[in-house]
C-alpha cells in the first residue's frame, strides 16, 4: 500500500490501482454521509479531483493519486458511505483506476514514510 | 427612540466598562476621511402616529384589488386567506426566528418545513420538494441551472407559453453561466412545439401549464420526448390553486417541477415576497437548491428535524455549491403551509373548481361583447382574449371606469405584435356582480 | 485529498438522561407532543367554508386529477393549536437575546407588520395599470432616495430579493460592465478567505473563477497579496466590510485604489452595514456596488429563514447596468420602466419575475422612517458598544481573536481559552440554550478556529447584555472546573436533545410517506 500526502491510498494488482483514503483522513473527516465515485471510463491525471466524500458539515475532494483509465467504482458506497468509516482502506475503496504510469506510484510514499509524515501534521 | 434601550448613562457605563473615552474611539479604524461629519440630509425621527399617517396617505393612493371588480393574474393571484393564516404567522416565534440552524430550539419552523416540503411533494406530484426559494420565476431559472448539472449539457428550450418575465429570468442567469436558451414564439396553444426544438445538447425542456395565456396542456407526450432524448422535463406552474383540479406535473412525467406558491396563504403584495415551490425526482435531490428538512432522531430517540444535505450548499460548498441562495421564503412557506392545512384535499378541490366556475362565467360574459373573441381553449382561471383595440388602452379606459380589467399581454412581452391580446383572471373572489360590471363596461368602452 | 474536517460530531455522543422525569404522554408539560398534519387523519375534513362550485368541469376532460392528491385538512380551532403548539418549540428574538454574528437579529417593529398590511400595500398586483398605483411607485422612490443617501451611492436596483441575490444582481452588472467596454478577458473574482458562502457561491455561479485572497494576522485583507493577485483577468473583488471578523477594513480606500488601477470593480457585501449606517457611507470609501440586507440592516423579519430583500447600491460606473424594471421619473411622474429600453437600455437583464419585495419595502421604510437620519447613526454606534461592551466583559474569561482594538457590530472569539476542557466550541454553544439563550453563529468565519461570533444588535438593553453576559461567564467558569458532562449532553432542557444529524444525512427522509401496507411490509 502506498500513500499520498494528502492522505489517498493505492494498492496495485496487475496494473490496476485500487485507490481510497486513509483510516487517518476517514477519522478527521468524522461521519461519511455521501461519497461520489467517478464514472467507469473516465480518464484520470494525478492530482485531479475524481471523487467526493462528504460528511454532514463539509465536502472533500479525493485527489487521484495515479493516472489512467478508472475501470471500477465501488458502487456499495451508495446505499452504506458509512463503510468508509469502518473499514476505509479495505472496504471502504472507492474506485480503480488502471495505471497509465506505473512510475508514479513508485513516487508515493510507504506506509512507514506516511505514519512520519503524519507525526509532522 | 422607541427602538433603542439604551439610556445615555447605560452608554457612560458601558464605554467605562471598555475603556473607552467616547464611542469615536470605537470607529477608529474608519479612515478620517470616510467619517461624516454630522447626520445625513434626511429627516429625524419619526413617532408611530407620523410614520402611519405618511404611508397611509401613499397606500391610499393606490387601487387595492378588493375595492374594485378585479381580473388580474399572469403570475399573481388574488385569493381569500383565512384570518387565521395571518394571525398565526405573525406569532413571535415563526416571525422573529432566524433559519433552524440549531434544531433543538426551532422544531417548530423545522416540522413545518417538513410539512410543506410533503404538501408541496403531494401538490406536484413529486417525490421530494425543498423547503423553498425567492419565487416562481427565480425557482425556473434554478431548476435550468441544476438539469445543466445533471446532464452536463449547455442548452434550454423554453416553450412560447411560458410567462415572458419567467423566460427573461431564465435567460440572465443561464447565459451568465454560460447555458444557451432557446425561446419559442409566443402561442396560446403550442406547448408541443417544443418536441421539434430538442437535441442532443438539450439539457431541459422548459413548459408552463397553465400556461400566460392559461391554457392548459396534458404534456405527457413532451415529457416523453424530452427524456428519450436525455434532457430533463421542467414544468412551470404560476397558479398553485390548480394543482386542486388539474393533473401534476408528477403524473404528466415531469422530472422537476417550479411553482409560484403565493396562491396559497399569501397577499399581491404588489409582486413580493413570494415562495418559488421547488420538486423533483428523488435521484436528482443532491443536485437541487435550497434548503432541505430531513427526520431524524434526537439523543433520546425522540423524533426531530434537521436541515440536511447541506453540503450542496454555499456555507459549506462555497464555489461548488448547487446554488448561491441563503435566504429564501421561510414565512411565505408557513403560510403557504397554514392555509393549505385548513383547505385540505376537500377544500383545495372546491376551491379550484369554485375558481373554475368563475373563469367559465366570466369567459361566457366576454364572448358575448361584440368584437371579443376568446384565444384559449382549455383553461382553469384565466384565459387570454383579443380585442378589436389594444388592450393596454383598453384597461386604462376600464380602469378609469372602476374595472381592473386584466393584464394586457403587450405589458409582459412589448415587441411581440400582440397588442390587441388580454390576458383575464377570475378566482373565487370575482363575483358574479363583478363579472356583470366587467361585461357592461367593456361593451361601453369597444363600442 | 482536501481535508475539510470543519465538521464537527454529528451523532450525539451522551445520551445522559434529562431529569428523571417523563410525562405519560411523551410531552413536556405545556410543552406538548406534536404530531405531523399527515398522522391525525382529516383526509376529509376542511377548515375553510367554501360553496360547492354549480358548474361541472366537463370541459376539461383528460386534464382533470382523478386521484387523490394526499392532502389532510384541520379545522379552524385545529389549526391553530397544531401551528401554536409548534411555534412554542422555537427560539426567537422575542424571548431573548440572539447573538448569531453576521445575522442582525434585532428587534422586528409591529408598526412596520401593520403599515405592510395597508390594503393599499398588501392588496394590489403587481401588472395592474401603473395609473393606479402611484403610492406604490412613490414608496419605492423614497426607500431609494433612503438607501442611496445614507450609502452615498448613484443608483440602486431594487429587486434582488435577498442578499445572494443582490450579490448575483452586483456581479452581473459588473460583466455587463466589462462586457460594455469590450474586457471580455476578466475571469477571476476575488474573495478573501474569511468570506460568507455565498461570495464564492455567487461568483462561481455565473461562471467566475475563484481566487482567495490572503488575511493578516489583525484579521483583514492582506494588501501584499491583494495587490498581487489583482491583474487583468480579475473582474471584481467581493469584500465585507465591516468584514466577517467583526472588523472595519482599515485599509479599505487603499483596497477600492488598487481595485479601480487594475480596471476590476469593488463589490462590497453589505451584510454588516448595520455597523456603519448612518455613519459611514459606502460610495465614500470607493464602492461599486453593495447589496443592503433589509432583512438585517433594516430590521424586516427573518420568519425562520425569510423571506429578505437585498437592494443593491451601484456606482455611477455600474448604474447604466442596472437590472430591469426601473423606476424612472417622467413628466406624468413615476413609472416603471419594465423592459431594456429608453433610459434602461444598458440594463443586463430581469432577475426575477415583477418588481421586487414589495412587503419588505415598506417595512424598511417605516423602519428607516422611525429612525431617521439621527437615529439610524445611534442605531450603529449602539450596535458597536453593544459588542464592545461583550467584548471587554467576556475577554477576560474567553479568548477574543482579535484582542487589540475596537472591533464593530460583533465580538469574535476562538476556542484557545477552551483548550484542554474536553469542551468545544459547539459543546459550549449547545450549552448556551440550557441557560435560555439561543448559540452565537460557531465556526465562522473558517479563518479562526472554533470561532463564536457574538452579534447583539442594538435592540438588546443593558439589563439583558448583562444577563447574557453573566451566564456566559457562568457557563466559561463550569467548563474550566471540569464540569464537561453540563456540555457534553447539552442541551438538557430544550424541547429536543441533540439531533442525530448523520442518520438524516445518510438515509434521507424529505416527506412524510404513508407507512406501506402490511402486505407490503411483509416482503
Amino acid at each position: 500500500m502506498r500513500f499520498t500526502k494528502d492522505h489517498e491510498w493505492v494498492v496495485v494488482e496487475d496494473g490496476v490501482a485500487t485507490v481510497g483514503i486513509t483510516a487517518y483522513a476517514a477519522e478527521q473527516l468524522g461521519d461519511v454521509v455521501f461519497v461520489e465515485t467517478p464514472d467507469v471510463g473516465k480518464t484520470v491525471s494525478q492530482g485531479d479531483s475524481f471523487a467526493v466524500v462528504e460528511s454532514v458539515k463539509a465536502a472533500s475532494d479525493v485527489y487521484a493519486p495515479v493516472s489512467g483509465e478508472v475501470v471500477e467504482a465501488n458502487g456499495d458506497l451508495g446505499d452504506a458511505p458509512e463503510t468508509v468509516n469502518a473499514a476505509p482502506e479495505h472496504a471502504g475503496w472507492f474506485a480503480k483506476v488502471k495505471l497509465s504510469d506505473p512510475a508514479e506510484v513508485e513516487a508515493l510514499m510507504d506506509r512507514h514514510a506516511y505514519e512520519a509524515y503524519l507525526g509532522t501534521l | 427612540m422607541r427602538y433603542l434601550p439604551l439610556t445615555p448613562e447605560d452608554r457612560q457605563q458601558m464605554l467605562h466598562a471598555i475603556g473607552a473615552s467616547g464611542i469615536d474611539d470605537l470607529f477608529v479604524d474608519v479612515p478620517r476621511s470616510a467619517v461624516l461629519p454630522g447626520p445625513v440630509d434626511l429627516p429625524g425621527f419619526a413617532g408611530e402616529l407620523e410614520v402611519e399617517r405618511e404611508l397611509g396617505a401613499l397606500a391610499a393612493r393606490n387601487v387595492a384589488a378588493g375595492t374594485v371588480p378585479f381580473f388580474c393574474g399572469a403570475g399573481a393571484y388574488r385569493h381569500h386567506v383565512p384570518a387565521s393564516v395571518d394571525h398565526i404567522i405573525q406569532r413571535s416565534e415563526f416571525l422573529t426566528s432566524y433559519t433552524p440552524y440549531q434544531p433543538e430550539i426551532a422544531q417548530g419552523t423545522l416540522q413545518v418545513l417538513f410539512e410543506f416540503q410533503t404538501q408541496v411533494a403531494a401538490l406536484t406530484g413529486m417525490e421530494v420538494a425543498n423547503a423553498s426559494l425567492y419565487d416562481g420565476s427565480t425557482a425556473a431559472a434554478e431548476a435550468v441551472m441544476m438539469a445543466s448539472r445533471v446532464t452536463r449539457r449547455g442548452k434550454a428550450v423554453m416553450s412560447g407559453g411560458l410567462h415572458p418575465q419567467y423566460a427573461q429570468s431564465v435567460e440572465n442567469l443561464a447565459h451568465a453561466s454560460g447555458v444557451a436558451t432557446v425561446r419559442l414564439d409566443p402561442a396560446v396553444d403550442g406547448e408541443d412545439a417544443v418536441i421539434a426544438a430538442i437535441d442532443a445538447d438539450t439539457a431541459c425542456v422548459v413548459v408552463q401549464t397553465p400556461n400566460v395565456f392559461g391554457t392548459a396542456t396534458d404534456v405527457t407526450r413532451i415529457s416523453a420526448a424530452a427524456q428519450a432524448a436525455g434532457a430533463l422535463m421542467i414544468v412551470v406552474t404560476t397558479e398553485a390553486v390548480s394543482f386542486g383540479m388539474l393533473k401534476s406535473p408528477g403524473e404528466m412525467g415531469a422530472d422537476i417541477a417550479v411553482a409560484e406558491g403565493q396562491s396559497i396563504g399569501n397577499a399581491l403584495n404588489f409582486g413580493g415576497p413570494y415562495v418559488g415551490l421547488f420538486a423533483c425526482r428523488e435521484k436528482l435531490v443532491r443536485q437541487a437548491p435550497g434548503r432541505l428538512c430531513g427526520e431524524t432522531v434526537d439523543a433520546e430517540g425522540q423524533r426531530g428535524f434537521v436541515l440536511t444535505l447541506s453540503t450542496r450548499e454555499q456555507h459549506i460548498r462555497r464555489d461548488k455549491a448547487t446554488s448561491n441562495i441563503c435566504t429564501n421564503s421561510g414565512l411565505c412557506a408557513l403560510a403557504f403551509t397554514i392555509h393549505m392545512s385548513l383547505l385540505g384535499e376537500v377544500g383545495l378541490r372546491r376551491l379550484a373548481a369554485l375558481n373554475h366556475q368563475q373563469a367559465v362565467k366570466t369567459k361566457n360574459a366576454l364572448a358575448g361583447v361584440s368584437g371579443v373573441e376568446v384565444l384559449t381553449p382549455r383553461f382553469f382561471n384565466e384565459f387570454a382574449v383579443r380585442l378589436p383595440k389594444p388592450a393596454a388602452d383598453v384597461v386604462e379606459a376600464l380602469a378609469a371606469r372602476g374595472v381592473i380589467a386584466g393584464v394586457p399581454y403587450s405589458r409582459l412581452n412589448p415587441g411581440a405584435g400582440m397588442d390587441d391580446v388580454l390576458l383575464v383572471c377570475a378566482t373565487e373572489t370575482v363575483t358574479d356582480g363583478d363579472i356583470d360590471a366587467f361585461r357592461t363596461q367593456l361593451a361601453e368602452v369597444l363600442a | 485529498m482536501s481535508m475539510n474536517n470543519v465538521g464537527r460530531p454529528t451523532t450525539p455522543q451522551s445520551t445522559t438522561a434529562s431529569g428523571g422525569f417523563a410525562s405519560l404522554t411523551g410531552g413536556r408539560g405545556l410543552l406538548q407532543d406534536e404530531v405531523l398534519i399527515f398522522e391525525r387523519g382529516g383526509w376529509n375534513k376542511t377548515g375553510v367554508d367554501l360553496p360547492e362550485a354549480t358548474m361541472q368541469a366537463d370541459d376539461l376532460g383528460d386534464l382533470l386529477r382523478r386521484e387523490p392528491i394526499g392532502l389532510p385538512g384541520l379545522s379552524e380551532p385545529e389549526t391553530l393549536r397544531h401551528y401554536v403548539r409548534l411555534s412554542q418549540k422555537n427560539h426567537a428574538i422575542d424571548l431573548a437575546l440572539y447573538p448569531l454574528g453576521s445575522c442582525t437579529m434585532k428587534h422586528n417593529p409591529r408598526l412596520n407588520e401593520k403599515m405592510a398590511r395597508l390594503a393599499g400595500f398588501a392588496d394590489i398586483h403587481p401588472l395592474q395599470p401603473q395609473s393606479t398605483v402611484p403610492g406604490a411607485l412613490e414608496l419605492m422612490d423614497r426607500l431609494a432616495h433612503w438607501l442611496k443617501t445614507l450609502t452615498g451611492m448613484l443608483a440602486v436596483a431594487l429587486t434582488p430579493k435577498a442578499g445572494a441575490h443582490g450579490e448575483l444582481c452586483g456581479i452581473l452588472a459588473i460583466r455587463a460592465a466589462h462586457e460594455a467596454r469590450g474586457d471580455a478577458a476578466r475571469k477571476v473574482v476575488l474573495v478573501p478567505t474569511s468570506a460568507h458562502g455565498t461570495n464564492p457561491a455567487t461568483a462561481a455561479f455565473v461562471g467566475y473563477s475563484v481566487r482567495e485572497i490572503a488575511q493578516t494576522d489583525d484579521g483583514r485583507v492582506d494588501l501584499a497579496d491583494l495587490e498581487a493577485k489583482l491583474g487583468p483577468d480579475v473582474a471584481a473583488i467581493m469584500v465585507t466590510n465591516p468584514n466577517t471578523c467583526g472588523l472595519f477594513e482599515r485599509d479599505i480606500v487603499e483596497i477600492a485604489r488598487l481595485t479601480h488601477a487594475a480596471g476590476a470593480y469593488f463589490y462590497c457585501d453589505g451584510a454588516n452595514f448595520n455597523a456603519i449606517v448612518g455613519r459611514v457611507r459606502p460610495g465614500d470609501l470607493g464602492v461599486d456596488a453593495m447589496h443592503i440586507n433589509l432583512h438585517k440592516t433594516f430590521s424586516t423579519p427573518h420568519g425562520g429563514g425569510g423571506p429578505g430583500a437585498g437592494p443593491v447600491v451601484l456606482s455611477e460606473a455600474l448604474a447604466p447596468f442596472a437590472p430591469t424594471p426601473w423606476l424612472v421619473h417622467g413628466p406624468d411622474g413615476l413609472r416603471l420602466e419594465e423592459e431594456a429600453i429608453g433610459e434602461a437600455a444598458q440594463a443586463f437583464g430581469r432577475m426575477s419575475a415583477f418588481h421586487g419585495q414589495m412587503g419588505m419595502y415598506v417595512r424598511a421604510y417605516a423602519y428607516m422612517r422611525s429612525h431617521g437620519a439621527d437615529g439610524l447613526k445611534q442605531v450603529a454606534e449602539d450596535a458597536v458598544l453593544n459588542a464592545n461592551y461583550i467584548k471587554a466583559r467576556l475577554g477576560d474569561v474567553m479568548s477574543p481573536a482579535f484582542p487589540d482594538g475596537p472591533c464593530m457590530h460583533e465580538a469574535l472569539f476562538d476556542d484557545e481559552w477552551l483548550e484542554g476542557s474536553g469542551v468545544t466550541t459547539l459543546d459550549f454553544a449547545k450549552a448556551m440554550i440550557d441557560e435560555g439563550f439561543h448559540p452565537m453563529t460557531m465556526y465562522f468565519p473558517l479563518v479562526v478556529h472554533g470561532a463564536m461570533l457574538i452579534e447583539p444588535t442594538e435592540t438588546e438593553s443593558k439589563h439583558e447584555l448583562d444577563r447574557f453576559i453573566a451566564a456566559l461567564r457562568a457557563l466559561a467558569e463550569a467548563a474550566r472546573a471540569g464540569d464537561v458532562d453540563r456540555f457534553k449532553g447539552a442541551p438538557h432542557l430544550a424541547p429536543l436533545r441533540r439531533l442525530d444529524e448523520t442518520l438524516a444525512a445518510r438515509k434521507p427522509r424529505l416527506r412524510w410517506r404513508p407507512e406501506a401496507p402490511a402486505s407490503l411490509a411483509a416482503e
